[in-house]
């Protein structure tokens, strides 16, 4: 294991979090809640895990990040920032006419972006597909795909979670971000995905179940699945949607809302503190 | 130019230059397309090949065969299929996906959509079973609305060859266009059209014959009605142009013009409802550069039922007595 700077690591995903707030402040639209939940995931991925380089986006043998829950991608936008794959600049364009940064992630116009996605349930069927193709080549390149936990309540994803296992596809790792709400309401009273451990392991996946938020055990789980072998791993990540903005936590309306001046102000300056 | 002579049934027949001569042999674009596809994964190692637990109708078990490694059955999981498909495509290989025209084009639209055509990626959908000559199986097996649903998606190319030797060519073809393809195939075997040394050009019609009396633009199986209406009507002094469309997009809008100007009439016809497909496509053509009258023969807004592919041929008024008909009226 490298070197880990933990107070590094959070110093990084406080960062990310302000330039999520940022564009949805600036666009007056974007999904604030379910970014914030996956933030820190994305900050180990980019800043501790993958083998990826900003100055080459679209190396072959790079490592690749499916964002299958889509409308998170004001997260993975400023991770890229954060990370140099694009001037911040381009931050401010984010959900308008003249900017790069469409709603929805798009693979053909912004470097970094392995997936266009943002119709939900199909992110694990492309990163089996990636998954197999790399085998095949016999590269070493692992797979992340980052699910939420109402999106599997897509038919889509067990098709694709039996195929994972079907073909042995121990280079890909699925992250669910439990946060345990979708649009209308929590998942148990929209339509219960749980148990969601016990389901990926019935399909075949090593499961590993961690708290979302801590850095160590994101890290460990992610070490653990790379020493899987002739399995597909799923780490359930336990998160908090909203999390880092006291008033956004744990609170459904704020899956896809935008915040006033007043609310801005405070989501910014509460991070500033941290 | 049109050889009705010589027939191979398959590769080896090919490769021992054994022929039959005799006019009725046939062989369905889907077995065409199966054999290519294996001849053209030995040449190119990029091409992999998946399936819907459908390779035995779809014929891509002659790949499977040939290899196992390139193969992936993912099952009864079509949309799985077609974004998985995506991946390979995004990862740099060139993904060949076979089942069922309904289950494709229909069940998968939307993984179609999003996850191929909107990044554009490099995915040869090969879709059999269309329209419906299918029979027996009857409408939820009867694809008539794909022409319709494909063509509309920025980026995708649709294809729909009318016989071996086309088939053949456009396999190999689109494994060279860069982005999103549909090729609709079908089951019935039908007579093969064209000299194994015909040439074709993407985007570009197959004219057959210059009569002026009218011209009837088809795609895929009724092709062969429009060739076998084109030798009736001569004995009786009419004469008439085919435009064999295996390109329905991007449609060739020059010779549809040319030809609407040098012809009387414009007939169009397939094995697809005319809400959306070839004569839509016709029809669009000609309302806005070139306004002229344009009967659509096909399936009226209606869904297919059971029968022998011939019969529903004639219960849908899609053969060649009805071509010549629709021909001869006024
Ligand atoms: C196929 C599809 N159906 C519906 C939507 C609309 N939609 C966007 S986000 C969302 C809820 C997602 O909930 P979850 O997966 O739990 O995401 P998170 O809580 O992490 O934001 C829905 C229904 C969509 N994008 N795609
Ligand atoms: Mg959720």
């Amino acid at each position: 294991m490298k070197n880990i700077d933990i107070k590094e690591l959070e110093k990084i995903s406080n960062e990310i979090r302000k330039k999520i707030i940022n564009q949805v402040y600036n666009a007056q639209s974007g999904h604030p809640g379910g970014s914030l939940s996956c933030t820190d995931i994305l900050t180990v991925l980019y800043f501790n895990q993958m083998n990826i380089n900003p100055k080459e986006p679209k190396n072959p043998d790079r490592d690749r990040f499916i964002l299958s829950k889509g409308h998170a991608v004001a997260a993975l936008y400023a991770t890229l920032a954060q990370k140099g794959f694009f001037e911040e600049e381009e931050l401010l364009g984010f959900r308008k006419i003249d900017g790069k940064l469409q709603g929805h992630p798009d693979m053909k116009n912004v470097p970094g972006v392995d997936m266009s996605t943002g119709s939900l349930g199909q992110g694990l069927s492309v990163s089996n597909g990636i998954a197999l193709a790399s085998k095949l080549d016999k590269k070493e390149i692992r797979v992340y795909c980052m699910l939420g936990d109402g999106e599997i309540e897509e038919g889509q994803i067990w098709e694709a979670a039996m195929t994972s296992a079907h073909y042995k596809l121990d280079n890909l790792c699925v992250i669910v971000d439990n946060n345990n709400l979708q649009i209308d309401g929590e998942i148990d009273k929209v339509m219960n995905s749980y148990p969601i451990e016990e389901k990926f392991k019935s399909f075949g996946f090593h499961t590993i179940t961690i708290n979302g938020h801590d850095f160590m055990q994101i890290i460990e789980a992610f070490e653990e699945a790379k020493k899987v072998k002739e399995k597909p791993t799923a780490i359930i990540a336990k998160t908090i949607k909203g999390k880092g903005v006291s008033y956004m936590e744990n609170k459904v309306e704020w899956h896809g809302k935008a915040t006033n001046k007043e609310e801005y102000q405070k989501a910014i300056s509460e991070l500033m503190k941290k | 130019m049109l050889n009705y002579k010589i027939y191979y049934i398959n590769n080896k027949d090919r490769k021992e230059n054994k022929s039959i001569m005799e006019e009725k042999v046939k062989i369905a674009t889907r077995q065409s397309y199966g054999e290519e596809l294996a001849n053209l994964g030995k040449e190119n190692e990029n091409i992999v090949v998946l399936d819907a637990d459908l390779s035995t109708a779809t014929k891509t078990n002659i790949f499977a065969k040939k290899f196992p490694n390139r193969f992936f059955d993912m099952g009864i999981a079509e949309q799985d299929m077609l974004s998985t498909a995506a991946g390979f495509a995004a990862y740099g290989k060139i993904p060949y996906v076979s089942t069922f025209a309904v289950f494709a084009a229909g069940r998968a639209y939307d993984q179609i959509r999003n996850s191929i055509c909107y990044p554009n990626l490099n995915v040869k959908i090969c879709a059999t079973h269309s329209g419906i000559t299918v029979g027996e199986d009857g409408a939820t097996h009867q694809m008539l609305e794909d022409i319709a649903m494909m063509r509309v998606l920025p980026n995708m190319k649709v294809f729909s060859p009318s016989d071996d030797v086309q088939t053949r060519w456009i396999i190999r073809e689109v494994s060279k266009i860069e982005g999103p393809v549909y090729v609709r195939l079908c089951r019935l075997a039908s007579p093969k059209i064209y000299s194994e040394n015909e040439t074709f050009e993407i985007g570009k019609a197959k004219q057959i014959g210059d009569g002026i009396d009218a011209t009837v633009i088809s795609t895929g199986i009724t092709t062969n009605e429009a060739i076998n209406a084109k030798k009736q009507l001569e004995k009786e002094g009419i004469f008439i142009r085919i435009l064999d469309m295996h390109t329905i997009k991007p449609i060739d809008e020059e010779t549809i013009i040319r030809c609407a100007k040098e012809t009387k009439k414009i007939i169009t016809i397939e094995d697809h409802s005319t809400l959306g497909g070839l004569g839509s496509s016709v029809c669009e053509v000609l309302s806005e550069k070139y306004p002229k009258k344009v009967v659509r023969m096909g399936i009226k807004n209606k869904f297919g039922k059971s029968g022998k592919a011939e019969e529903l041929m004639k219960y849908f008024k899609i053969t060649t007595q009805d071509i010549i008909e629709e021909v001869k009226k006024i």
